[in-house]
């Protein structure tokens, strides 16, 4: 499983992986918002931490597609599925081998946009921990979507379109805990708890319901 | 060990593709599948290998060792594509697979370099397994089946772009397999170049 993990991370940074993919997406989304918005000060850091909840997202569902694909279309999966492992630790292990190659790169570049967006540093601070937080259910929703999909040839808008009403309760918990972080009457800790519940509930749910899309995806 | 096959049959949406298939294979025996394209092959392997429901009929093993609940879990699988990732070195590819699969109860495999020189491509395993020609590619997905051991081994037209050099060295390792007491079941269009193999004639349906 060790060997699986380092094998999907040293494939996400080689040619063509796609870890860069999304860091890139989500630095073009974040930096083109001023430009869009206008140079208000104000209204960047109050709008920041959504900006880039919202980039984040989007940039996690840029790579999904791929998760299960580039094993299916070479044979790979074949021999995941015949193995005593339980395939449902198989695509756990993918998870979290996906997650820290193009989630990771994400929170490590968010508090660099958030000086883009005029964000304070304790602002900047919540959003990376609540990225942290929240990023590992976006993949783990993802890893059901991409296993759904993972027959057809063109999958990736499908697996977006699927994933992203699962993904809208991660998002509306991770900015709010972040503007209850910076906004004094409103506690922080109850919606990042919920937002930990929400990552921890999929990270047992979407692998076994990836598991199960996998197994009848055999042809 | 015996692997028992019990009047298998398995169907691909509404088409019954075959019907009614039994044999026994003992430890050392090979199974040689032959048919006309279309006539199921690929099928009866994919359910063998477990990776495709069967209709009714089963597939057990006997006196295997013991916590084995499918036979597949001692098998290799050989299909058409080689479950080879281009972007990684061939060793990269290998050690992975050796890792992630282990050995099965009774054997361990051989280290990638002697895997290498044994499908006679010894010195480029540094490369990426994207470099390599098909019939290259081909012949280290069969070095694959060295680095981690399994007594049953279910190969799917190994010998498709391959040349005749390549035929007899493969037609070498499956004989020194069954010598070792494993299992071949293999679909071939050509001969495979076993001598004492079973062989299962798959006809298909007239449609």
């Amino acid at each position: 499983m060790i060997a699986l993990f380092f094998r999907d991370l040293k494939l996400s940074v080689r040619a063509g992986g796609g870890a860069m993919i999304g860091v890139l997406f989500f630095m073009t989304v974040v930096s083109v918002i001023p430009f869009g918005v206008g140079p208000d000060l104000n209204l960047l850091a109050r709008i920041g931490a959504a900006i880039l909840w919202i980039g984040a997202l989007l940039a996690s569902l840029l790579g999904l597609d791929r998760l299960f694909q580039g094993e299916r279309e070479d044979g790979s999966l074949d021999l995941m599925l015949m193995h005593e492992t339980p395939l449902v630790l198989t695509v756990f292990v993918k998870c979290a081998a996906h997650w820290a190659a193009t989630g990771l790169p994400l929170v490590v570049a968010s508090p660099f946009l958030g000086l883009f967006m005029n964000m304070d540093e304790l602002a900047i601070g919540a959003t990376m921990l609540t990225l942290l937080a929240g990023t590992p259910a976006i993949t783990f929703i993802g890893a059901v979507g991409a296993a759904v999909a993972v027959a057809l040839p063109r999958g990736g808008l499908l697996v977006s379109i699927l994933v992203l009403p699962l993904a809208i309760p991660v998002l509306i918990f991770g900015v709010s805990a972040v503007y209850a972080a910076i906004e004094d009457p409103a506690p922080f800790l109850p919606p990042f708890m919920i937002l930990m519940a929400i990552t921890l509930f999929f990270a047992v749910i979407g692998p076994v319901a990836a598991a199960a899309a996998l197994r009848h995806s055999a042809d | 060990m015996r692997l028992l096959v019990e009047s298998l049959s398995a169907r691909r949406g509404e088409d019954l593709i075959f019907h009614d298939i039994s044999f026994v294979l003992a430890t050392g025996e090979a199974l040689v599948v032959t048919g006309p394209n279309g006539s199921g092959k690929s099928t009866l392997l994919r359910v063998l290998a477990g990776l495709l429901q069967a209709e009714s009929g089963r597939v057990s093993l006997k006196d295997g060792p013991s916590g084995v609940e499918h036979p597949r879990e001692l098998s290799h699988y050989l299909g058409h594509r080689n479950a080879m990732k281009r972007e990684l070195t061939v060793a990269e590819n290998l050690s992975f697979w050796r890792r992630f699969l282990g050995n099965s109860p009774g054997g361990s495999g051989i280290d990638l370099a002697a895997a290498a020189a044994a499908v006679g491509l010894a010195g480029i395993i540094h490369l990426p397994f994207g470099y390599l020609s098909a019939g290259q590619q081909r012949r280290m997905a069969m070095a694959k089946l060295l680095v981690a051991y399994r007594p049953i081994w279910i190969l799917d037209e190994p010998t498709a772009a391959l040349d005749a050099g390549a035929d007899r060295l493969f037609a070498g390792l499956v004989a020194g397999h069954l010598e070792r007491g494993g299992m071949v079941i293999a679909a071939t269009h050509q001969s495979l170049g076993i001598g004492q193999a079973k062989t299962l004639q798959m006809t298909g349906f007239a449609h």
